[in-house]
């Protein structure tokens, strides 16, 4: 988990890009594991499910930090359920509006965002603590990290799994899908693979910068 | 944790929270809380409505091939009765070509399959009393093996004319649908499975009995009015 911040933030550029690497759910905190592996078996179930996470975090963020002080802290988890289980129904309501068949294809894990400890973590660690536009603006930068996490995994699993990406055929008939990867365990697989990248290439920045001039970053 | 930590210098108590405080809250959040879903709902309910009716449209519209128009009727004990008129119960949709004539009668069925429920909507012919099509609206199957059912065209025509006769007094099928193991289908009222998918393909016949047992003596029985309410009196 990331650590507290203890006093109030200055808006910076920081604030929205930390969600996207350096506080980044789903790679960096492992956050938000369950819509992660479960709803990224195609690109457009992944980025419908980052954006209502986004809407969600966005707008109970911006809630919670406008209500801060009046949230007695006895009473807070409480609040932030009630007002996070709000914004979920909204957006379930949305999605429906939107596309029945999108609304199908993500199941029971639109109304599963109520439990999603990217958000509550947010509330109690940023949102309870922070003014309403930087909580709004690092909302949207987890979001936004999110969004990109479940596309990485999206894109690649319908890729190998269907052989289409947004369902454009990508390949000729010849193509045999490796249909593992859109069932549960390709989830594990390339969760997996991503991580192994995005911590390979995290040690080899930390390697780089405290390796003394002359000798080579890479070097083992 | 050490001793060092329980020794520490006693703290002040924390200041009690008025118990109004607490209440105020909970209670202003629950009441926004409630307006802005009751106002995200009452915004969204006719585009949710009209999206189901297209989705249903659609769904009626492919199945049953050549149809231009639909009427819904209510499956109920004392027959059949034209949708909207309050009447709740099991819906069938009655298709239309372009001359006003019945050109088939989508049914919904719901058999278990491997991961799930599968449901399915078929084209049932009142005149040859049979399963001429179908079409999955619902399903959780695997990929690769259970959506086979879609695509296969072995498999898809077992239900081209799948034998949904009544016995002689109408009450239920002469002889119920089933789906039978890969390669030994006999009768046309057995589905043959497809092969590494035996489950999904039970699911498939499941629900094409349950549709046609529960909507065919019906409809039999009701034809005229399905016949009659495009005032040409045949079809």
């Amino acid at each position: 988990m990331a650590e507290l911040p203890k006093h109030q933030e200055d808006l910076s550029l920081d604030t929205f890009v930390r969600g996207l690497w350096k506080e980044n759910p789903v790679f960096v905190m492992l956050l938000g594991m369950c819509p992660t592996l479960a709803v990224s078996n195609s690109a457009i179930n992944a980025i419908s499910m980052g954006l209502a996470t986004t809407f969600v975090l966005a707008g109970s963020g911006a809630l919670i930090s406008w209500l801060r002080n009046w949230i007695p802290k006895q009473v807070r988890i409480a609040s932030y359920i009630v007002i996070i289980a709000t914004f979920v129904t909204i957006v379930d309501y949305a999605i429906q509006a939107i596309s029945l068949d999108l609304y199908a294809a993500l199941g029971a894990f639109i109304q599963l965002i109520v439990v999603n400890c990217i958000i509550l973590g947010r509330a109690e660690a940023y949102a309870s603590q922070q003014r309403l536009v930087p909580t709004l603006v690092n909302s949207l930068g987890i979001g936004a990290g999110f969004t990109i996490a479940l596309f990485a995994l999206g894109s690649v699993r319908e890729i190998l799994g269907s052989g289409t990406l947004f369902g454009l055929h990508l390949f000729g008939a010849g193509f045999q899908p490796w249909v593992v990867m859109v069932l549960p365990p390709g989830g594990f697989f390339v969760l997996g693979a991503w991580l192994l990248l995005f911590n390979w290439i995290k040690q080899r920045g930390e390697r780089r910068a405290d390796a003394p001039t002359g000798v080579p970053a890479n070097a083992r | 944790m050490t001793n060092d930590v329980q020794v520490e210098a006693p703290q002040a108590p924390p200041d009690a929270t008025p118990t109004f405080a607490m209440l105020r809250t909970l209670g202003g959040i629950s009441l926004i809380s409630g307006l802005l879903v009751v106002l995200a709902y009452q915004f969204t309910l006719p585009i949710i409505a009209e999206n189901q009716r297209v989705r249903t449209e659609q769904a009626v519209f492919r199945v049953i091939p050549g149809a231009v128009s639909k009427r819904d009727f209510v499956l109920t004990d004392a027959g059949l009765v034209p949708a909207g008129e309050g009447v709740q119960g099991e819906l069938i949709y009655a298709a239309y070509d372009a001359d006003d004539r019945l050109k088939g009668i989508a049914i919904t069925g719901v058999g278990n399959g491997y991961a799930g429920p599968v449901t399915v909507l078929f084209n049932y012919d009142p005149a040859c009393q049979c399963i001429v099509g179908s079409k999955i609206l619902q399903m959780t199957e695997t990929p690769g093996f259970g959506d086979k059912m879609e695509t296969d065209p072995e498999f898809l025509k077992n239900l081209k004319a799948l034998d949904a006769k009544l016995n002689a007094d109408g009450t239920a099928l002469i002889n119920p649908i089933v789906t039978v193991k890969n390669g030994s289908k006999t009768h046309p009222w057995q589905i043959d499975a497809i092969s590494g998918a035996t489950l999904s393909s039970n699911a498939m016949g499941k629900a094409a009995n349950t549709a046609a047992q529960r909507a065919a003596p019906t409809i039999q029985r009701d034809l005229a009015k399905l016949t009659a309410a495009n005032h040409t009196g045949q079809d």
